[in-house]
């Protein structure tokens, strides 16, 4: 593992360790949007149910968002980036160390809390295993696409909301795919097909995204 | 005191640490300078001058490579340690972690030792523990300088107002630095609206290729 791949990940844990209220704003977030649903939608079990792989996948994908308009900013102003920029070390390395620790901060925690989530929708245990699995397979896949998204949009006016419109459109087969496989564990099938795609989809987000993140900072930064 | 000798042109030359040839730089619609040639020689320390908007720090940030010319060339035999406006510290870290980071993303070992030695050098050991929130302006550029002590390789040096906000002993601690790096055989070249007491400090001025 790469020197400035720890580094960078190491430095981004720590600074998320001493900023926790923005840190845990992501996970505050899914929790409040998802238990608003039965209390808005209906209390009704089957309906929760039905509803519940969406609503996870959604507000997880919304909470995730919420954050990765903030992956580089604070480097950005302080000028930590020009530096990364300048580092020995390849630049691909330094975003995917980024995209690691806001994974860790911001996605991760969405796969702990979300068995929380499902007992509030009442979903029977397998398809609450499910979910998590594919939190787990595509919470990163946001990650790495946030991190495109930030890159491309730092410094400009309104970035923030930038990101939601190009990255939001990116994520709808991650989250079709991961509803999907819910679903169908929900309707007594195999979610095999569903977990090959977003498995195949993070392999080639993972492959893609580091790049495409590196090329956007040496453009935004230029 | 040193007095600086005053040319308008330093000549592109081979051999250099870092030359360029016919740079122009654009920033919009504007062209700031053009036609600049230079070489920064081993053990050669350079003020780049020039008025306000005239390119200065673009001229540096092309050097170190966070951006592209215009036009031109510019030959890099080495690597370059770039240090621009902003203090790339974060306030939520301690000083030494700052600084230790910086080291770690250079490649060098024991990055907590030679960051604690690098902030003494710069006057700043009880500062060390410090989160870099609670720093004055001058303490914090002080801590930024310090990656300069990190190490004694004879890289090039592109330093854009480095005495900003310092006082005058920290000054002279930093002229100290500058002046070292350069008879290891490293080159300098850095911008300042202060006026520059170096040893065989050079002066390049803009203001010949500021285009119309």
């Amino acid at each position: 593992m790469s020197n400035a791949f720890v580094a960078v990940v190491q430095r981004d844990l720590r600074l998320a360790g001493r900023r926790r209220i923005e840190a845990l704003l992501p996970l505050g977030f899914f929790v409040v949007a998802s238990g608003l649903f039965p209390i808005g939608v209906s209390p009704e079990p089957q309906t929760l149910q039905t509803i519940a792989p969406g609503v996870v996948w959604v507000c997880a994908l919304l909470a995730a968002m919420l954050s990765v308009t903030q992956m580089f900013t604070s480097d950005h102003q302080d000028g930590s980036l020009e530096q990364m920029l300048l580092a020995p070390q390849p630049l691909i390395l330094l975003a995917l160390g980024k995209v690691a620790a806001h994974w860790i901060t911001s996605g991760l925690p969405l796969v702990v809390a979300a068995p929380l989530i499902g007992v509030m929708f009442d979903m029977n245990a397998d398809a609450i295993g499910m979910m998590v699995l594919t939190l787990l397979m595509g919470t990163p896949i946001l990650s790495l696409l946030g991190a495109v998204g930030g890159a491309l949009t730092l410094g400009l006016r309104s970035g923030a909301a930038l990101v939601f419109l190009l990255v939001l459109p990116l994520t709808i087969p991650a989250l079709i795919f991961g509803t999907g496989a819910v679903g169908a564990i929900n309707g007594g099938q195999s979610a095999q097909a569903h977990l090959s795609l977003l498995g195949a989809l993070l392999i080639v987000t993972l492959l893609g995204a580091p790049l495409a993140t590196a090329a956007a900072l040496r453009i935004s930064m230029d | 005191m040193p007095s600086a000798s005053t040319s308008s042109a330093l000549p592109a030359a081979a051999g250099g640490l870092l030359s360029a040839r016919s740079l122009a730089c654009r920033r919009g619609r504007r062209l700031l300078f053009k036609g600049l040639d230079l070489n920064l020689a081993a053990g050669s320390i350079t003020w780049l001058r020039g008025t306000n908007g005239s390119g200065k720090t673009s001229l540096l940030r092309m050097l170190a490579g966070l951006s592209a010319p215009a036009d031109g060339q510019i030959t890099l035999n080495g690597p370059v340690l770039y240090i621009g406006h902003a203090n790339a510290l974060k306030d939520d870290l301690t000083l030494g972690e700052s600084v230790a980071f910086w080291a770690q993303l250079a490649g060098l070992d024991e990055p907590r030792a030679r960051a604690s030695r690098a902030l003494a050098a710069l006057g700043l050991a009880n500062r060390e523990q410090a989160a870099v929130r609670t720093l004055s302006q001058g303490q914090r550029r002080r801590g930024c300088l310090a990656r300069l002590a990190l190490d004694e390789a004879p890289r090039t040096w592109i330093l854009d107002e480095p005495f900003d906000a310092l006082d005058a002993h920290s000054v002279q601690v930093l002229s100290g630095l500058i002046e070292a790096h350069a008879q290891r055989g490293g080159a300098v070249l850095l911008t300042s609206h202060q006026a520059v007491v170096l040893a065989g400090v050079r002066e390049l001025d803009l203001e010949p290729w500021r285009a119309a």
